[in-house]
């Protein structure tokens, strides 16, 4: 029989660089509970000026693609160059887009 | 030793930080998983920080021509007046913990009154410094309570823990004499009028923890007055090798 596995859940971090800018993902640190997951990683991800807002999300919580979605989720975009703008012309006057 | 009562004063606070810090960075590499060795490493490295910050200023103040790394490496146990509860051996996690808690919330008290004195200096070292003890506290202040209301064993221990502490803590509440003008005149604080700040503080966190402060009158002393354990002059034979064993180096 197998031990029960007793280390602490996995939370993902993300760390926010600027006010206004996205929460990026950083990584991930082990811990009992959020606020527990929050310090460990301040301490792990935020202690070199890194940034001025933290998220921590249980790894659990996540729901991801599997690599055998690949096919169906992403190799259609590979043809559908249309699907990005650059066939638009930038009306003159336009400087930041 | 110079007779100045700030140079006097800034020695107790930065040998506080001093000791203490180099028992923090003694968990570095041994920490109880990853993230929280990090994190002890963290609190290490700014506690000797703040030391570094208090001995270059009473460098300056004492103007014998030795600076901080002569102050930190080159005093014997008998001149360093840090409080007994900083030296002592970090003991297991709890004990580690526990002290960090305890010594944290006399530290911002200390820095919130320190902030506040008329000398620049002093008053921008201690703004610095209260943003990083109130994270110590935090960080500390949450293990007490995960430790104090957890399994029987960490209980146990966090309990065990208190009370070999307890009697030290008196100590960083006894105001030394030398440094009533500096109070009066707004440069430093006394700290006998943080006690009962810390005690509401920390009955608060033992309570939500489940632990009981010891019903002891009795406090341990001498740290202030250059009267310290055996265990200081472990550590400082520690600290202090390398500087002494190559006097001049640079690096």
């Amino acid at each position: 029989m197998s031990s029960p596995d007793r280390s602490w859940p996995l939370w993902e971090v993300f760390t926010q660089g600027k006010d206004g800018e996205p929460h990026q993902h950083a990584g991930s640190v082990h811990a009992t509970d959020a606020e527990h997951a929050l310090q460990n990683a301040r301490d792990t991800y935020a202690r070199r000026n890194e940034g001025v807002s933290l998220w921590v999300v249980p790894s659990a919580a996540i729901t991801a693609s599997t690599p055998e979605d690949m096919g169906p989720f992403f190799d259609p975009a590979n043809d559908k160059a249309y699907r990005h703008p650059q066939f638009y012309k930038v009306p003159k006057g336009v400087k930041v887009f | 030793m110079s007779s100045l009562p700030l140079f006097s004063a800034l020695l107790r606070l930065a040998d506080d930080r001093l000791v203490l810090g180099h028992r923090t960075s003694e968990w570095c590499g041994h920490g109880p998983i990853l993230e929280e060795d990090i994190a002890l490493a963290n609190l290490a490295l700014d506690q000797i920080g703040q030391a570094n910050h208090l001995l270059t200023y009473a460098a300056t103040v004492e103007k014998a021509s030795r600076d901080e790394d002569a102050l930190a490496y080159f005093r014997d146990a008998i001149e360093y007046r840090n409080a007994l509860l900083c030296e002592l051996p970090n003991g297991d996690f709890g004990v580690t913990i526990v002290r960090q808690f305890l010594y944290g919330v006399y530290s911002v008290l200390q820095w919130d009154a320190l902030s506040k004195s008329k000398d620049g200096t002093l008053a921008g070292i201690a703004a610095k410094s209260l943003k990083e003890a109130r994270y110590h506290v935090r960080h500390a202040g949450e293990w007490v309570i995960r430790l104090g209301d957890g399994t029987d064993e960490s209980h146990r221990r966090a309990q065990v823990a208190v009370d070999t502490l307890w009697p030290y803590t008196g100590e960083l509440f006894m105001q030394p004499a030398d440094e009533a003008e500096l109070v009066a005149d707004g440069i430093t604080a006394d700290v006998s009028l943080l006690e009962l700040a810390w005690e509401v503080q920390v009955a608060d966190v033992l309570r939500r923890a489940t632990l009981t402060a010891p019903e002891t009158a009795w406090m341990q002393r001498g740290g202030r007055e250059g009267k310290h354990t055996e265990h200081l002059g472990h550590l400082l034979a520690e600290m202090q090798i390398v500087a002494r064993s190559h006097p001049d180096a640079k690096w």
